[in-house]
């Protein structure tokens, strides 16, 4: 069976985070190459959805992440209690990772609890969907330099599966100690889009989404001193597509889901 | 939605290695638990350990990949003609048409644990540790895709202990959506330090074999396993029904207490499956044997099934296999269809009065149509998966 022809998707709502790049506002404007990135690292985002005693304990990619699901979420004008999510990491978090694997290697039986439960990949998604009083069901997906295309891919299927409006949070942080050496990682970033079947009054963007999947091809590159910005990132392989929704004209962009799996992008303006 | 045909499936635990040792443990109520003597300093628990793991090897090329959970990963993928299945369907389909959907929690981390115990004097990671690619959560799925010459998608699902259940939801929308023909859905989750010390420190371990529903139950006991499935639109084989899946929304490592997210993961599977509660004749209950687990979880199918459906955890033969544990309970809900035989909650003695008449103590020969699979995670994730026997509508 060939693929089957999948109508056009929306992007309505986005959400963006990471030190130089710190809201999808002034990312857009960055991205776009209105305005240049700040010299400064902004200061980790404390998360609105979660209650204030939560805001500074929580993990940095929790943190990270949740702050770019919330600002998709009020871009589109949609309550996150409604959304089907899919969370995506190369990593997970590194920082919860490095305690882990360094208090089994010195003195195992005092592992935190609180540590322990926050080690789970899906930890954001479920910070997620408690804070946000959310039921609808989530994910969390994992596919090396491919994460972020991956999580894509598995956003759009629901949509189209007929799950209504997704979110799509992709992130990854730096990396802490001796796990440095093989999990290389820099920076905290996230990134979150609500993607629609439907052309809400908020609508950023529309796209068609076709997988082309056999061949090795290669992936669009973002725009070198935007490169430069996330370099590094388990992430960063969502540059590209977050550069062409910044600069909101039609484009394609080549996304990849898997070695062998190619994602042809087509955004236009909504 | 439409049927889904399983035209190959296998898995290797503690209890058997392949369906047939499967199949004949669960008669026998033979269990694979066995006390704890994994790592250096084991904790008082009993584990379902996988024997000859630490002798089963890697094909040379991919020696990279070198860790208890690719090696476990690999000796599961041979039993059971699964590789001649999978070769079928690259074959029918061709490579680019396959696509791969792994569950797990912990992946290999059970290799970045060790290269943290064997620091160099510097701090760092050992040579033999750092060159190897098993540092990240999607490692053995990708061992796995180059191994098996794979050319569609390859992703890794890590939603706790419900990872592999929504493994067969994720590649069942993979083949309605057109994305791949043949999908090969599974589990893989080892012993490691992370999960024993870590269910630990949360006081969910029980020094004793686990005793799903007993009103004595104290904990559970962590396992591994290697579990797979072979997903195609049509062809023999039993099928692959229905899913749902829900968030508890509630705490990171305790189910909701009215059960919401359970019952609402079982309504959606039963609709989705186009099923009634009345039609279900066996239900593998996730039963981890943690208080709070068993006792929504009985209360819960005590309120929507009838009497006769027949439920059980089969903890008490494997241990809680955690993220490889949804594919695990699938092919032992696969291997109820096949065989007729209904296994009851083994190490159990006295039922929690929170159970009604659907959770049994013994094992029972019966026809079994149609089936339900349950697995519920931290974080709030639950999945259930309906199965029904090949014919069956």
């Amino acid at each position: 069976m060939k693929p089957r022809e999948n109508p056009p998707l929306y992007v309505s709502g986005v959400g963006l985070w990471s030190q130089r790049l710190p809201g999808w506002d002034q990312a857009r404007r960055i991205l776009g190459g209105l305005e240049a990135a700040p010299a400064d690292n902004a200061p980790r985002p404390a998360p609105q959805l979660l209650p204030p005693n939560e805001r500074r304990r929580a993990p940095d990619t929790v943190a990270v992440a949740l702050e770019a699901a919330l600002a998709a979420c009020r871009g589109a004008d949609v309550s996150p209690a409604s959304l089907a999510s899919v969370f995506t990491s190369r990593y997970g978090d590194l920082a919860i990772t490095d305690y882990m694997c360094a208090t089994l290697a010195a003195a195992p039986t005092q592992l935190s609890p609180t540590r322990f439960h926050n080690s789970v990949h899906n930890a954001a998604a479920g910070y997620w969907t408690i804070a946000a009083e959310c039921t609808r069901p989530y994910t969390s997906l994992s596919a090396g330099e491919y994460s972020f295309g991956a999580g894509l891919l598995e956003a759009c299927v629901q949509a189209w599966s007929g799950t209504g409006d997704v979110l799509l949070v992709a992130y990854d942080m730096d990396a802490r100690g001796p796990l440095a050496a093989v999990a290389p990682s820099r920076h905290l970033l996230a990134v979150a889009l609500v993607i629609s079947t439907a052309r809400g009054a908020r609508a950023v963007a529309q796209f068609d989404l076709e997988a082309v999947a056999g061949r090795q091809v290669d992936p669009s590159r973002a725009r070198a001193g935007n490169a430069a910005l996330l370099a590094g990132n388990g992430s960063e392989d969502c540059l590209p597509f977050m550069e062409a929704l910044a600069l909101g004209e039609s484009r394609q962009v080549t996304c990849l889901a898997a070695p062998s799996l190619a994602l042809g992008v087509a955004l236009r303006p909504a | 939605m439409q049927p889904l045909c399983i035209s190959a499936f296998t898995a290797t635990c503690a209890a058997g290695a392949g369906r047939a040792a499967l199949s004949q443990a669960l008669r026998d109520g033979r269990s694979g638990l066995r006390p704890n003597d994994f790592g250096r300093e084991p904790l008082t628990t009993w584990v379902g350990r996988v024997p000859g793991l630490e002798d089963a090897s890697l094909p040379a090329e991919f020696a990279s990949y070198e860790s208890r959970n690719c090696r476990l990963a690999w000796l599961g993928l041979a039993r059971d003609g699964f590789l001649d299945g999978v070769a079928g369907a690259c074959a029918r389909h061709g490579r680019e048409r396959v696509a791969l959907v792994l569950g797990t929690s912990t992946d290999c981390i059970g290799a970045t644990e060790e290269a943290y115990a064997r620091l160099t004097p510097a701090g760092e990671i050992p040579d033999d540790l750092r060159a190897r690619r098993v540092h990240a959560p999607h490692a053995t799925a990708e061992f796995l895709q180059r191994a098996l010459d794979l050319r569609n998608l390859a992703v890794t699902v890590a939603t706790a202990c419900s990872s592999s259940a929504k493994a067969f939801a994720q590649g069942a929308r993979l083949l309605e959506l057109g994305i791949a023909d043949a999908v090969i859905v599974g589990g893989v989750d080892s012993l490691c330090d992370s999960v024993l010390f870590g269910f630990n420190s949360l006081a969910l371990v029980s020094s004793d074999p686990c005793r799903p529903f007993d009103t004595r139950r104290n904990g559970i006991n962590i396992g591994e396993a290697a579990a797979f499935a072979l997903l195609e639109r049509a062809g023999d084989g039993p099928r692959f029904a229905g899913y749902g899946e829900s968030s508890d929304a509630h705490h990171m490592s305790a189910p909701h207490p009215a059960g919401r997210g359970a019952r609402a993961a079982l309504e959606e599977a039963l609709s989705r499956g186009r099923t009634a509660t009345r039609d279900i004749d066996y239900i593998n209950l996730h039963g981890t044997a943690s208080l709070k687990n068993d006792e929504i979880e009985a209360q819960t199918v005590a309120a929507l099934f009838p009497a006769n459906t027949h439920a059980s955890s089969t903890k008490g033969w494997t241990g809680h296999t955690l993220g490889a544990a949804g594919a695990l309970e699938a092919v032992l809900t696969l291997l109820t269809l096949e065989s007729g035989f209904m296994p009851g909650n083994l190490n159990s003695q006295t039922l929690d009065p929170a159970c009604g008449p659907q959770v049994r103590l013994a094992g029972h020969e019966g026809r079994v149509r149609r089936a339900l699979s349950n697995s519920f995670g931290f974080g709030g994730s639950n999945c259930v998966l309906l199965f029904t026997a090949d014919g069956v509508a």
